[in-house]
């Protein structure tokens, strides 16, 4: 399933307590997975009887922001869960940020 | 994204972590987002759009900013120091609202229509409660105004700067690491609850998970001994608080040994003060960071490494470094601009214009300038050729005499290295042939006289820079948040010189 996703839109895992909010979208319709499922969007319903993929189970950290350097899609970890973020069946990539330094 | 969320998110991943206070009895996290929800719940039911609040800090700071974004209201800090009638202007301008008043507020105000007063003490009550109702969720969306914070209006009549949720949370996420804090890091927040930078330390420390401590309003004495007993290590300063503090532990002695990192802004640094803190603060990182409030806050920083590389540096052009204020924010552009809006080339002076998600440019009433996403700041500059940003200033100050352009900026900066001076300020005054002329005022610790002082200008700068006449003061006219008020000072020097 492919969703075109939209800045400042939430979604979460159907397997896990993920959720994520979209950073910057991407350039075109992406099928956006957690534990190996298609995610939905928060407030929709969560179809029944699916289960985490083993091969997607390494966890997505809370606070965390991914990467995806093809569509250009940026997302933002605001729950942690046991499923990992994919695109299709290719793991979506930390995003990597330098630190600044604190100003405030 | 939405300032409730990053509360939420706190509340989530750092839940026993302590947010607000002493590191003994401070509240957690969770804590802080239970107070924020009842606050929150009850800011809804009381009447008015808008949530104001006139008041030093204290935890309804934080309290009361996160309450109101739970409530879909905007949270409108106002500045206690206003005299009475123009408080009252600003307050009438905030209705239809409620309005968080701290000791002696409610007898300065009177009635105002449309305006509904809570007491600090009755609104920390509501979310110390735990009967009180808690808010599920958060009101509103991204689009929402999170914010609005009057200018200073020391140009004018102040104007509403609209920050939305999306500004302030893109400002957060993209600059800190959330939880990115270690468990031992305390910072001090001294700048008053109505500045940018107030708003901006408590959304970036909920964020990044460290623990903050207030202090009411600054005064040096008591900043050095909250600094001390509560092992703080970050500090936001403006540049007038930091040479303050110096003094104060210059005298003592006694150092500031649990302080890891200053961040400075809000207004030039004088070169002898950062030159001064370093050495004597030689274990504390600094940070010059620049921007504006409605940009969301910081725009461009000077690290630490930026800072050793200049002082140790040999090149005149890394050394001038100190002197800027480091480089734009990854997350966003900067481009330097003439008057009618082209792009100069590298090293060239011309307006700051700014775009990103965190810029807002926005005021209520007037909207926003829409240049294709770019903010014109209204701030002079320019960038070299290492990507580092120069700030000159206002361009409304900027002096025009003969038809040549100069920055009062550039010329206090030479002023301020001679040894004697301490202070100094360049303001345009009329002159009959000249359009304009440059005078100078002064406040110096040694004797100088103005013949002197000219000579030095002179030496370093074109002889057209050099201040006609050089008033020697006791004082500069500073506003409480440390910024020059040029317009008070240009009347004085015209009425002494023109």
């Amino acid at each position: 399933m492919s969703t075109l996703v939209k800045p400042g839109t939430r979604y979460k895992s159907t397997v896990c307590d993920t959720e994520v909010i979209i950073v910057k979208p991407s350039s075109g319709p992406i099928d956006l997975r957690c534990g190996g499922q298609p995610v939905v969007e928060v407030g929709a319903e969560v179809p029944a009887g699916l289960a985490l993929d083993p091969a997607f189970s390494g966890g997505t950290p809370l606070g965390k922001r991914f990467s995806d350097p093809e569509s250009g899609l940026e997302l933002l970890a605001t729950k942690g869960g046991a499923g990992s973020l994919s695109i299709g069946e290719v793991p979506l990539p930390l995003k990597d940020a330098k630190p600044l330094p604190s100003s405030d | 994204m939405h300032l409730g969320m990053l509360l939420e998110m706190a509340a989530d991943g750092l839940a026993d972590r302590i947010a607000l206070g002493p590191s003994v009895g401070g509240l957690t996290f969770a804590e802080l987002a239970h107070r924020a929800r009842r606050i929150g719940a009850a800011l809804q039911t009381l009447p008015g759009d808008r949530v104001g609040l006139i008041d030093l800090n204290s935890p309804a700071v934080p309290l009361t900013l996160f309450g109101s974004a739970i409530a879909g209201k905007p949270f409108v800090p106002i500045n206690y120091r206003l005299a009475d009638e123009q408080l009252r202007a600003i307050v009438t301008r905030t209705a239809p609202a409620t309005v968080v008043v701290g000791a002696g507020v409610a007898e300065r105000l009177g009635e105002i229509e449309g305006i509904h007063l809570i007491t600090r003490d009755e609104l920390l009550a509501i979310g110390a409660d735990p009967e009180a109702k808690e808010a599920d969720g958060w009101g509103g969306d991204a689009e929402d105004i999170a914010v609005l914070l009057f200018t200073s209006g020391t140009t004018g009549e102040p104007k509403a700067a609209v920050l939305r949720h999306r500004n302030l949370t893109e400002y957060v996420i993209t600059t800190v690491e959330f939880a990115g804090s270690a468990e031992d890091e305390v910072a001090v927040v001294s700048v008053p609850p109505y500045h940018i930078a107030g708003v901006s330390a408590a959304c970036s420390s909920t964020y990044s998970g460290r623990r903050i401590v207030q202090l009411e309003s600054f005064e040096p004495r008591a900043w050095v001994d909250l600094v001390r007993a509560e092992a703080v290590t970050h500090a936001m300063v403006v540049p007038t608080m930091l040479g303050r503090i110096l003094d104060v532990i210059e005298a003592d002695g006694q150092g500031l040994p649990s302080l890891r990192s200053i961040s400075y802004g809000g207004g030039p640094m004088p070169l002898p003060v950062i030159e001064r803190a370093v050495t004597m603060l030689p274990s504390v990182g600094f940070v010059n960071a620049y921007g504006l409030t409605e940009t969301s806050s910081t725009i461009a920083v000077l690290g630490p490494d930026d800072h050793q590389a200049a002082i140790s540096s040999d090149d005149p052009a890394v050394r001038a470094r100190l002197g800027s204020v480091g480089r734009p924010l990854p997350s966003l552009e900067v481009s330097i601009r003439d008057a009618a809006g082209v792009e100069v080339p590298t090293g060239e002076h011309g307006e700051i214009w700014v775009r990103g998600g965190q810029v807002s440019g926005e005021y209520l009433g007037i909207g926003r300038i829409e240049n294709d996403g770019w903010f014109p700041t209204r701030d002079e500059g320019h960038l070299d050729a290492g990507g580092y940003l120069y700030v000159h200033g206002r361009l409304d100050d900027v002096i025009v005499r003969g038809g040549e352009n100069m920055s009062p900026g550039e010329i206090e900066a030479v002023l301020i290295t001679h040894p004697a001076v301490e202070e100094a300020a360049v303001v345009g005054i009329p002159h009959r042939d000249w359009g304009e002329q440059v005078v100078a005022a002064v406040v110096v610790t040694g004797e100088v006289t103005e013949d002197e002082l000219r000579s030095h200008v002179r030496a370093k700068l074109r002889s057209s820079r050099t201040p006609e006449h050089i008033q020697f003061r006791t004082e500069l006219p500073f506003n409480e948040n440390g910024k020059l008020l040029r317009r008070v000072l240009r009347t004085e020097l015209e009425q002494a010189f023109a």
